[in-house]
């Protein structure tokens, strides 16, 4: 089949892009999207053009490495479908196809598709966590975690830190990923001495790493590969505003406005 | 060679030994730590968890990856689960008998010693998983659930969907993230080790590339771990993801470390098959598949009717036919070769390709469409995703695929290889898995090593003092960053006209072929001429493109392509000195009058551990015998 691409390329952060044209002739519609882009570097390498940089590693939909945006949409047409396991049968001959980078403040342009997420890394850093030192675990079954809790732990958990959800929001918000984290710790006993601590650590460093509000749009759970749910968000919410009715530790209060 | 090839297993039974030489070991003042430096390379499962841990102690970590973020790094492909002597589901489970499954499942090629103490940790790396909050599956009472995998005959799987590896990296990196969140490890994510420091022989930094400037700087510590990973990626197409390269080992070899046993390659048998020319990696499909999945290829060769017009009578269920106690469940290295060898003989249900059935019709009529989607929704909607077929309605088609490296840097009872000062960790290291690797084996070792092994053992080196201060002004740091430098410069300038990923392909395509799941003395001694011709040919023809100074991923797979040329050398190698069949390293002529490896105990029940002697001289050969107390050498049967 033929297809289109027109493909943003930048030279680096501070440089301008552009969409540049390309055309693609005779690929395969079993060939996964990523090797879409592999063939058409491929070609450019052949007549010694600088082939397009795009971050992606698994290519099994759980690395989180992967993910531009096609046509308008984080990872593309494919419900629940990461980039690289996006395949060309879901495109027709001759379609036209818009790529770009995740485009959100937070996350600067490194050079073409490839983004810096470390904003991603700074929030779990600052408190997505359960303190437990290595050695000093009880065992395992001492403490009992009813099903129904263990499978929404698990729900939440599954997020792949792609950033897809900033990409598909209005606001740029990283609201679903923090959500997700704080609900998958929330869930479980485990996680409930540093429940309410948590929750503030990582809001306030999603608003210092510039991600910007939630407007309950709910464009990040359509756009999820891993169909996170924005019942999470609502979770989140809850977790926020219990912080602010628990005593501050270390002077540490939610303060500012989710 | 530099420093000594000594075991160093602590004396004593079996069972008293990791007690014991924990007691013995040297401690290292708590005020002390912190004057310490150590760095990880790697973030999986091993890295993430001995970086962790180590900055718990005291000491200052520098963690390196070249993945954008920690959490990324490929242990979080892993599905199906992590094997714990628990025996939680009171079926006849301990230590003794995962230390003997893994023996056994190894085909005696692995340390007793060591597999015995992973057995033994197995069931803490659970509580402390299970303490950082990882969702593991959950009876309705609230206790952890638990499957059978691989073929084991008792339940010691702990799992969390079909995202188990997923689940425990992100514990290791939410661990991780605390400390370097404290200040107690430096992280340095898109950074690349190019090279391994040595200084008076120790192990005393590395030589990195900063992925996105291109800046090649050094970094100088007490000692250094690598965390890095298996090879699988030599064969081009694998299920490893497209960075997991061979560099850092190869690099760490070239100054001096001891290559154990590269020629014990795992091929995973169900895999969804290549497609096409354009073929850029294989994926794998859970093992759990086997089972309710039942493999079959039509007892007619080049049948071409469509598998539900195929009488059960004409169809051949060969694993069942062939191992009728353990059928469709026989261990990877059996069902994989088994597969290729229907293949050969012309059964392909893959139409000029290879492949046969998973067929799981059996199952629907038993459980239940219903029943089926619960076990394997998510793993049946993958392979619809990618083959654009539904395996409700026709069966899977499945090929083996490289999956795991048992092979790595050789190491002693503390992780330690030869070399002073540089600890190998996780897949990157030899120990544990023999010549096979049983499933749900990875995790666990990857845990082991990284939360409750490596801590211990790296603080009786850094206790021994004896370590003069040395920092990046060092002649030697000077030396290796030049001639890092120099090396990136060689691969920018070939300028000749063939991509790195078509060498790459290339090189994939020979290995597969000569140093694969079968092997010969003939193809093996083509496989190295061929290799060597390949290589000369990469120097001269490889167009590299883009600079030295900028985010250029071209250039960083010419500096992984390159190494594997190197190393894939050493594998044909090394297959070709092991005349023998065992587990996963199949040589043809070696082998039982049913087509089963035959295993030369009085010949070959050795690590063979390789020197580099130079790019024009031929690798030395030491080997670390292998003895049995425990668990007696017998033929592996699965009738």
């Amino acid at each position: 089949m033929r297809l289109i691409l027109h493909v943003w390329r930048q030279a680096g952060p501070d440089a301008s892009g552009r969409f540049v044209k390309y055309e693609t002739d005779g690929v395969s519609p079993d060939m996964s999207f990523l090797e879409l882009l592999d063939v058409l570097n491929e070609r450019l390498i052949a007549i010694k053009e600088e082939p397009i940089a795009f971050d992606h590693d698994c290519r099994e939909g759980i690395c989180g490495s992967c993910g531009v945006v096609i046509n308008g949409r984080p990872h593309g047409p494919q419900r629940a479908t990461t980039a690289c396991q996006l395949h060309l049968r879901h495109f027709r001959d001759g379609d036209a196809l818009w790529i770009e980078p995740w485009r959100a403040r937070a996350f600067p342009v490194v050079k073409d598709l490839v983004v810096d997420r470390s904003a991603f890394d700074r929030i779990v850093q600052a408190g997505g966590f359960i303190t437990a030192r290595t050695g000093s675990a009880p065992e395992a079954n001492a403490m009992l975690v009813p099903k129904r809790d263990a499978d929404r732990a698990m729900d939440a958990a599954a997020c792949i830190g792609c950033g897809a959800c900033v990409a598909a929001c209005p606001n740029a918000s990283a609201t679903l990923f923090v959500a997700a984290k704080v609900s998958h710790l929330g869930a479980l006993p485990q996680g409930q001495p540093e429940r309410y601590e948590r929750v503030v650590r990582m809001v306030d460093a999603m608003d210092e790493a510039g991600f910007g509000a939630c407007t309950n749009h709910g464009e990040c759970m359509a756009a999820c590969p891993k169909e996170i749910s924005v019942d999470f968000i609502a979770q989140l919410n809850r977790d926020v505003l219990k912080a602010t009715l628990v005593p501050p530790r270390e002077g540490k209060a939610w303060t500012g406005a989710a | 060679m530099i420093g000594e090839m000594r075991p160093r297993v602590p004396e004593g039974p079996i069972q008293d030994k990791w007690e014991r030489h924990r007691f013995e070991m040297k401690l290292v003042n708590p005020a002390n730590k912190r004057r310490f430096e150590v760095i990880v390379v790697g973030s999986g499962l091993a890295g993430a968890s001995a970086a962790a841990s180590l900055a718990e102690l005291g000491y200052h970590v520098s963690c390196f990856c070249f993945q954008d973020s920690p959490r990324r790094a490929h242990s979080i492909a892993a599905q199906g689960g992590i094997n714990a002597a628990k025996n939680y589901q009171n079926d006849g489970d301990s230590v003794w008998r995962l230390f003997y499954d893994t023996v056994k499942g190894g085909d005696f090629r692995s340390r007793e010693a060591n597999v015995y103490r992973l057995a033994e940790i197995s069931v803490q790396i659970i509580d402390q998983c299970v303490a950082q909050g990882v969702p593991f599956a959950r009876e309705y009472g609230g206790l952890l659930a638990n499957r059978s995998f691989g073929g084991a005959q008792v339940s010691r799987t702990f799992y969390a969907r079909g995202q188990t590896g997923q689940q425990l990296l992100l514990g290791a990196y939410q661990a991780l993230a605390r400390q370097i969140g404290l200040g107690q490890v430096q992280m340095y994510p898109r950074t690349e080790m190019l090279d391994l420091v040595v200084i008076d022989g120790r192990a005393r930094g590395i030589v990195v590339r900063d992925l996105v400037t291109g800046a090649i700087t050094a970094h100088a510590a007490h000692a250094v771990v690598l965390a890095t990973g298996g090879y699988s990626n030599v064969f081009f197409l694998s299920t490893n993801a497209k960075g997991c390269n061979v560099t850092a080992t190869w690099r760490a070899a070239k100054r001096g470390a001891l290559f154990a046993n590269p020629c014990f390659t795992q091929i995973h048998p169900t895999c969804i098959p290549a497609h096409g020319a354009h073929q850029s990696k294989l994926t794998l499909m859970s093992e759990s598949l086997r089972n309710d999945g039942r493999i079959w290829v039509p007892k007619k060769q080049g049948d071409s009717r469509r598998p539900g017009d195929i009488p059960v009578g004409e169809r051949d269920y060969y694993l069942e036919r062939l191992y009728p106690s353990f059928g469709n469940l026989v261990p990877r290295d059996v069902a994989s070769r088994r597969a290729k060898d229907m293949c050969d003989d012309g059964y392909s249900v893959v139409p000029g390709g290879h492949g046969v059935y998973l067929d799981f019709s059996d199952a629907i009529a038993r459980l239940g469409t219903s029943g089926i989607a619960e076990r394997y929704g998510n793993l049946f909607e993958m392979y619809e995703r990618i083959t654009g077929e539904n395996p409700y309605d026709v069966p899977m088609r499945i090929y083996p695929a490289p999956h795991y490296t048992m092979g790595g840097l050789w190491v002693d009872y503390n992780l330690m290889s030869n070399l002073p000062g540089l600890h190998v960790i996780g897949e990157a290291n030899f120990s544990d898995h023999g010549a096979n690797r049983l499933g749900a084996s990875a995790l666990m070792q990857g845990l082991a090593d990284g939360y409750f092994i490596l801590p211990y053992t790296i603080g009786d080196y850094l206790a021994q003092g004896k370590l003069e201060p040395v920092d990046v002004s060092h002649t030697a740091f000077r030396q290796v960053e030049a001639e890092v430098r120099e090396r990136t410069s060689r691969l920018l300038a070939v300028n000749g006209s063939q991509s790195v990923d078509a060498f790459h392909r290339e090189l994939g395509h020979l290995m597969w072929e000569q140093c694969g799941m079968s092997r010969t003395k003939q193809g093996l001694e083509n496989g190295l001429q061929q290799v060597r011709r390949l290589r000369e040919r990469f120097w001269k023809e490889v167009f590299v493109g883009g600079k030295g100074e900028d985010l250029n991923q071209s250039l960083e797979r010419a500096g992984r392509v390159a190494d594997f040329m190197e190393f894939a050398e050493l594998m044909c190698l090394d297959a070709l000195q092991r005349e023998e069949s065992c587990g996963a390293h199949f040589r043809e002529e070696y082998q039982t009058p049913d087509g089963e490896a035959k295993r030369d105990d009085a010949r070959f029940s050795y690590v063979a551990a390789w020197e580099w002697s130079g790019a024009d001289s031929a690798p030395v050969a030491h080997h670390e015998p292998l003895g049995f107390e425990y668990v007696h050498l017998a033929q592996r049967s699965y009738k």
